[in-house]
């Protein structure tokens, strides 16, 4: 492998990452409030899970089709794949920020309730912290799911380690697949295990 | 048990939003100082006559009074810090030690630290637990009657004139239920908070409050101390007798 391939290499993963890490930080920033919401407002539960459900059977290389044309957010580029992968995003922090808080055994929430704990109250000291383990989990789908979906990215010119992988595939050169593939799959493989760590050491005890 | 009624229920109703009433015009007085016990079976309305007291519910007919005032005119938040809750399943905050669940009404009222750390190993004492065995461990540490100690300790840690116990020994061995239930008398002898202990066990509440109130079918059938209700010749009330002395 020549050293210009490995530099590029670097600079894709390093894309790759950036463009994951912004979207799905996007993602938990809308994705944990509206789960919230929805824990507070249950009758909107079921339509707006369902549409973020519906975002997500969208095959990705078709979203990322669909947002080029649209204005403002659309076009070629990085800031479509940052849209494209913040949906993508969206499906497992809010339906995990809703299991989880509606997982909070009701003992403990009405215990809160009768100390005289304000509805913010036993958000922020009671519900969030128990159900953070759960929310996580549902950060590291969103991750490794990103993480994957982001090579797609390639193919409206947003980079990242897809870049290799459509070479590849146009020059019929299984290295080159390689070169995106597996560094993508390191990546994935990275994530689940750090963010399940993290995940592991907030599971309240029992 | 003198002076003015603290808790004072005035004809209070509660019918769920379907219609059915859960609870019909109660009406009690409960003195300062004094426990009474609320007895009757499963679906009698005493868990809702008790949620009533701290307005976890608001009774759709007739008033519930605290301190003289009704539920509906106090600003909920500050009745509920000011009335001590024990509930069956304890409700301990599992990912909280000890100490700071039992300190949780004091920090929420934005006592100084120090003072709560005083507060906390004075009452871990009272329930004998010392602090520094366990101010530090976490509810999974602990036996059932330990975490029912703690529970009891965290509801009068800000010092409430008013207790609300709905169940509170329910769930543990009959030995260990024996134990809090003189240890709850011998903390109630010092202390001479108002309480209302919820139970369906007659003997515990012959052995923890100065009146019993029976409850049947959403209403007060029987109130009177465990001498009065002896000589009852009501069925509902020969029956929970008897099934006591079984």
């Amino acid at each position: 492998m020549s050293p210009d391939l490995l530099r590029e290499i670097a600079t894709e993963t390093g894309r790759h990452v950036v463009l994951v890490a912004i979207s799905i930080g996007i993602a938990t920033a809308i994705g944990v409030p509206l789960g919230i919401f929805l824990t507070r407002r249950p009758a909107w539960s079921r339509p707006v899970l369902g549409l973020v459900g519906v975002i997500q059977t969208i095959p990705s290389l078709a979203l990322f089709g669909f947002l080029i044309p649209v204005p403002a957010i659309g076009g070629i580029g990085t800031r479509t794949a940052l849209v494209a992968l913040t949906f993508y995003g969206l499906l497992p922090v809010v339906r995990n920020t809703v299991t989880g808080i509606a997982g909070v055994d009701p003992a403990i929430r009405e215990a809160g309730r009768g100390m005289g704990m304000t509805d913010r109250q036993l958000l922020v000291r009671v519900e969030l912290p128990l159900a953070a383990s759960v929310i996580l989990a549902g950060v590291r789908v969103a991750t490794v799911v990103g993480i994957g979906v982001a090579t797609i990215a390639a193919a409206i010119g947003a980079g990242g380690l897809g870049v290799f992988i459509f070479r590849g595939v146009a020059m019929v050169d299984n290295r080159m697949i390689l070169a995106g593939a597996l560094p993508a799959a390191l990546l994935a493989v990275g994530a689940d295990l750090t963010i399940g760590a993290v995940e592991r050491a907030l599971r309240p005890p029992r | 048990m003198s002076g003015e009624p603290f808790v004072e229920f005035a004809g209070a109703g509660f019918r769920v939003a379907g219609g059915q009433a859960i609870l019909r015009g109660l009406s009690l007085a409960v003195a300062e100082g004094e426990t009474i016990a609320m007895i009757g079976r499963s679906g009698s309305g005493k868990t809702t006559a008790l949620k009533l007291v701290n307005a976890l519910l608001v009774p759709t007919d007739g008033e519930v009074r605290v301190g003289g005032r009704a539920t509906t005119a106090w600003d909920p938040i500050r009745l509920r810090r000011r009335t001590g809750y024990v509930i069956q399943e304890v409700g301990l905050f599992p990912h909280l030690s000890i100490g700071r669940n039992v300190g949780l009404v004091p920090e929420l009222e934005g006592w100084p630290a120090e003072k709560i750390r005083a507060r906390v190993d004075e009452l871990l004492e009272l329930v004998g637990l010392p602090a520094a065995d366990f101010a530090g461990r976490y509810p999974h540490q602990l036996s059932g009657g330990q975490r029912q100690r703690v529970g009891v300790a965290r509801a009068l840690a800000a010092d409430p004139p008013l207790v609300l116990l709905d169940e509170p020994f329910g769930a543990l061995d009959p030995i260990t239920r024996t134990e809090l239930q003189r240890e709850f008398r011998d903390l109630q002898a010092r202390l001479r908070k108002t309480a209302i202990f919820v139970t369906h066990d007659m003997r515990e509440a012959a052995r923890v409050a100065d009146r019993i109130a029976l409850m049947g079918g959403g209403q007060l059938i029987a109130l009177g101390t465990s001498a009065e209700l002896a000589a009852h010749t009501d069925p509902e009330v020969r029956a929970f007798l008897e099934a006591g002395a079984a």
